[in-house]
């Protein structure tokens, strides 16, 4: 048991959350990001959904990778994906229809995240299943906390609501409070994950560009 | 055949066997101090294995097997939670035509839609409503039902005791499909709600067809004039005659374009039914 959750294996679940985020370091899965911050919901089913997918393709591609033909390894790599994407949007439409219908195609766009094919290649090919699993596990989870931070920005500041509750009392609005329209707009997004990599690099000088 | 190494800790040893020595023949140390050395694989062993994965052959079988069992698994999935999502899909349309009579923010979606909506007819060639067509399955794509079924639904509704006809419409935007509901009044001319939806509009521009905004501009228009479909959308800002015409969506000129078409089509499938004077 000790094994399972030795330090090394702690740094490769924790290490993504923080110094080495895959959105605000690695700088992938931008793309995503953008599209789904808007509200905080879909934000977060679809950190989840992202969560899931990298930590399960991970474990998947890692049982395997010893019988991976290298030729053809990005495409078992993408089937692999494809495949618990297309399950894990099967049970969104069964289970949570409203939500698969508000996700629509970006349920269909991981598949083209980058992060998942980053952390296959990158990890998964050459690590055991445990510690791919939390490398997935990891990963996912940082690229939800950032999703979530953006979302709840853009939904406060855009929609004065939070989850769909409203947040900002009418009598805010009637004292002549707008909500920011350009918050809900996508270039408002890159500017919070901006401003989240400008604090980042800040406070940890071992991530600032020479 | 795989022997192992051991490694005697006091001064070196190596000792090559299935297990290691009772005493080390150099220091005269016991076996608990030999240790046994991880070799780096068996040289014979991984030599293969690449070899093996690396052929054509292994690749074709490979990536044919993967194929067979991920196409197993989906069609398992998919038909194992067919009938839930299909379930979900009926309670979806049933909450947009809800939607159109401005009954909205349902919880219990089946109940509130036989509270509202009497019945589910087709139109005859006469322009008739038959009456007679309650245990035909509930259906989900009207343009399906339309162009392969030649079935022309509307729905009979009664809110707050007066008659409402809801019928279903759909067309094409700018990207992808576009589909809605038209709730007339008793005089089935007069625009008693709407609802729209779109596959794939532009997100700002032309999917705010979906908005209270844009829809609330259709309530209390006339969709006939005589017996033509009149009800229709314009460039924004071009409106000739506010009593049948709504403001399209500035930069959203096609997808406007494309309720205007749907809403001429669809409605104009239904003429006979809705000049009939019963």
């Amino acid at each position: 048991m000790s094994q399972l959750f030795s330090k090394k294996n702690k740094e490769v679940f924790a290490t993504p959350l923080g110094l080495n985020n895959p959105v605000t370091v690695q700088v992938l899965g931008i793309c995503s990001a953008l599209a789904v911050t808007a509200k905080l919901e879909p934000a977060i089913v679809m950190g989840l959904s992202v969560t899931i997918i990298t930590g399960f393709s991970n474990v998947i591609i890692s049982l395997i990778r010893r019988t991976i033909p290298n030729r053809i390894r990005i495409i078992v790599q993408l089937v692999v994906v494809a495949a618990l994407v297309t399950i894990v949007s099967e049970i969104l439409k069964a289970f949570a229809y409203d939500v698969s219908v508000q996700l629509s195609v970006y349920i269909g766009l991981i598949i083209t995240n980058c992060i998942l094919m980053g952390r296959l290649e990158a990890f998964a090919m050459s690590n055991g299943p445990w510690e791919s699993f939390l490398d997935g596990l990891g990963n996912g989870l940082g690229y939800a906390k950032i999703l979530v931070i953006v979302a709840f920005f853009r939904e406060l500041l855009g929609s004065g609501t939070l989850l769909g509750f409203r947040i900002i009392p009418q009598s805010v609005y009637d004292a002549g409070y707008i909500n920011n329209g350009l918050m809900v707009m996508p270039p408002m997004a890159l500017v919070i994950v901006a401003c989240i990599i400008w604090w980042q690099r800040s406070r940890h000088k071992e991530l600032q560009d020479k | 055949m795989a022997t192992k190494k051991f490694v005697c800790q006091v001064c070196g040893y190596v000792y090559e066997g299935e297990s290691a020595p009772s005493q080390c023949p150099v220091c005269k140390a016991p076996a608990t101090q030999f240790k046994e050395v991880e070799q780096p694989g068996d040289p014979t062993k991984p030599a293969k294995k690449k070899r093996d994965t690396n052929s054509n052959v292994y690749t074709l079988i490979y990536a044919a097997v993967m194929v067979i069992v991920v196409a197993f698994l989906l069609a398992f999935v998919n038909s194992s939670l067919r009938s839930r999502q299909d379930e979900n899909i009926k309670m979806d349309t049933k909450k947009q035509i809800l939607s159109a009579l401005h009954v909205t923010g349902v919880k219990d979606v089946n109940a509130e839609y036989a509270r509202y909506v009497k019945a589910d007819c087709l139109m005859d060639a006469e322009g008739r409503l038959d009456e007679k067509v309650d245990d035909r399955d509930f259906a989900t794509s009207y343009e399906k039902e339309v162009k392969e079924h030649g079935r022309l639904h509307v729905f009979v509704c009664e809110v707050e005791g007066e008659t409402k006809y809801v019928i279903p419409v759909y067309g094409t935007g700018l990207w992808g499909a576009l589909w809605g509901y038209v709730a007339l009044n008793a005089d089935k001319s007069s625009v008693y709600g709407v609802y729209f939806s779109h596959a794939s509009e532009t997100p700002g521009l032309g999917a705010e067809i979906v908005t209270d905004a844009f829809k609330g501009q259709f309530v209390g228009k006339q969709a006939l004039d005589a017996d033509k479909v009149v009800l229709g959308v314009m460039k924004h800002g071009k409106v000739e005659n506010p009593a049948c015409q709504v403001d399209g969506i500035s930069g959203g000129t096609i997808t406007s374009n494309g309720v205007d078409q749907m809403l001429k089509n669809c409605l104009g499938n239904y003429i006979k039914f809705l000049t009939s004077k019963e």
